[in-house]
């Protein structure tokens, strides 16, 4: 951080970030100062830009999916769940029930696991310690799954074009069964610390304040408009993975402060787990594979037996799939908001372009109007309230 | 419980630089250096289970003047690399830099126009932590690597610093 007074003596410009705790990664914010009052502030992004889209120009379906996961990388899931719709739109393949019923619970275990960190950080930097550690103490339990069915805890690449490459494992389903038992008491331990907490209440309400028009006007989507009123949500307006079968609730709130974002995100915990008790209940035995042999590699025994499945083997490892020609838009209603990916094939096994909507980096531009005319301290909260990952932002 | 039952009455006997190496490598200071997804991994590290504050090394401080132990956690972007540099540079002696992950030790899957290949292009590392992103015992692995480097040091022959300049960030200048 640096202060630099200006010719006039009069503002002072303070630089926060890109290495700053409550930035939430390496975002820089340029603020003006008037004495402590916000005049102007200017995120300035990019510290984290890593070439994301041209990297998928030169790799095929199945690895870009690799990428993605390391985007937003608190739902990596969500990403995965993006990007390999909108080869299947291109593709035009339906998933078998399971798969379907499997990608609905995994994405909101995702998006549990990614609110706890945001509200994790986001007390920390309001002061609340403790709120972080117990946070942290159920996420692992959620990245225990991730374990479980991918083998890896932050970056599964579980989903794949047309389904699973592999089923879940027979502890999954009591796994998650334990999880939803032990969540609610967890979350009303965090309300405990927090909701009615005088010093969180000073902090967060009537801070950061977005009307529904300014949040419409922003293109904001997620729990940062919805926090203004605006009952908007990717998974009621264009369902996918069958999401249009599951009784849930969309929360709102109604001054669109930091508060009320809090609040929605917790309410939004509260329907995730009412989503995942409902898949579990419907996971019927089948198969979790789209019907089309060009997707996956051939059986192990049928490829030690015959030539021609030998060829085809070795074709899929090095090659990969062709997608035909065309282009399609996909999004989700990932933790953060709609994210959508816009694939264009021209038929061969790597995507022609690919181009991210990111959330976070639209959700960002409402910072400066939540800001302005406030204090210092208020900007951090709102950081906070807006939920961005700068592995999106930037990507 | 405590070192008192371990020992017997009377002095305890130890070189100056036993005891210097295992203060330095016994309360590690890391900065917080959070870069992309192994800075997830990092917080789960000092989080709950884990609990890196069992190794010494939990207090991580938001003012590298601070610290003495870098954790290089996620992807270093040529944008970022000048930044990395500067904080290393305000890190007062003896420092010691870990790159965890893949990305920060080699640029990782990003081998593009964006990310330094590598972080020891632009800052000596003492531990490399492979993984993408490594696990959190990997991590807490690379610290008590580096606790055994600590205990190795040598007061009156400290470690040949770097050859001169490392090797300058390609790319735009930021």
């Amino acid at each position: 951080m640096s202060v630099a007074t200006s010719p006039e003596f009069k503002t002072i410009t303070l630089n926060m970030g890109p290495q700053h705790p409550s930035t939430h990664g390496v975002l820089r914010l340029v603020i003006e100062l008037d004495g402590e009052t916000v005049i102007s502030l200017k995120p300035v992004i990019g510290y984290l830009h890593t070439g994301m889209e041209k990297s998928m120009e030169s790799k095929n379906y199945h690895k870009s999916i690799t990428i993605t996961d390391r985007m937003d990388y608190l739902s990596p899931l969500g990403n995965n769940m993006a990007y390999v719709g909108a080869v299947e739109k291109i593709m035009n393949l339906t998933l078998p029930e399971r798969a379907q019923v499997i990608r609905v619970i995994l994405l909101e275990l995702t998006r549990i696991s990614s609110h706890l960190v945001w509200l994790g950080t986001h007390a920390i930097d309001l002061g609340a310690m403790s709120v972080f550690l117990y946070c942290f103490r159920e996420r692992e339990k959620l990245l225990d799954v991730n374990d479980l069915v991918a083998g890896s805890r932050l970056t599964p690449s579980y989903f794949r074009v047309g389904g699973f490459f592999q089923d879940v494992p027979d502890t999954f389903v009591p796994h998650v069964r334990k999880f939803l038992e032990e969540f609610p008491t967890a979350l009303r331990e965090y309300q405990d610390l927090l909701t009615k907490n005088r010093i969180w209440m000073k902090r967060t309400i009537g801070v950061g304040l977005l009307s529904s028009e300014q949040a419409i006007d922003l293109c904001l989507t997620g729990p940062s408009l919805r926090g203004s009123g605006v009952r908007y949500d990717v998974r009621k307006a264009r369902p996918y993975c069958g999401y249009e079968t599951y009784d849930f609730e969309v929360p709102i709130g109604a001054n669109g402060d930091v508060y009320d974002r809090y609040r929605c995100r917790i309410e939004e915990m509260k329907q995730s787990l009412s989503i995942v008790r409902q898949g579990l209940d419907r996971l019927k035995p089948g198969p979790v594979r789209a019907d089309n042999p060009y997707l996956f590699p051939a059986d192990r025994t049928d490829v030690k037996l015959n030539m021609e499945e030998l060829i085809y083997h070795f074709k899929i490892m090095s090659e990969g799939y062709s997608a035909p020609p065309g282009d399609a838009y996909f999004s989700i209603e990932s933790p953060k908001g709609e994210l959508g990916f816009y694939v264009v094939s021209d038929g061969s096994p790597i995507p022609h372009r690919t181009r991210v909507r990111p959330p976070s980096l639209i959700n960002l531009q409402a910072l400066e109007g939540m800001c302005v005319g406030r204090m210092v301290s208020d900007v951090v909260a709102a950081i906070g309230s807006i939920d961005i990952v700068l592995g999106e932002v930037d990507r | 419980m405590g070192l008192e039952e371990l020992v017997p009455d009377g002095i305890l006997t130890t070189t100056v630089e036993k005891m210097v190496n295992w203060a330095r490598r016994s309360s590690l200071w890391p900065a917080t250096f959070g870069l992309a997804c192994c800075a997830i991994e990092m917080m789960a590290t000092s989080a709950s289970r884990y609990d890196l504050a069992r190794f010494g090394a939990e207090v991580f401080r938001a003012s590298p003047r601070q610290a003495d132990l870098m954790i290089v956690a996620g992807r270093v972007s040529k944008k970022m690399a000048p930044v990395l540099k500067r904080i290393y540079d305000q890190m007062p002696e003896p420092k010691w830099v870990i790159s965890m992950g893949a990305c920060a030790s080699c640029g990782g899957i990003f081998n593009n126009y964006a990310i330094v290949q590598g972080v020891d292009t632009v800052v000596p590392v003492d531990v490399y932590v492979p993984g993408c992103p490594p696990r959190p015992e990997a991590l807490i692995y690379g610290i008590m690597k580096l606790q055994e480097k600590i205990d190795r040091q040598s007061l009156k022959r400290p470690d040949p610093l770097p050859s001169s300049e490392p090797p300058p960030v390609r790319g735009p200048a930021a």
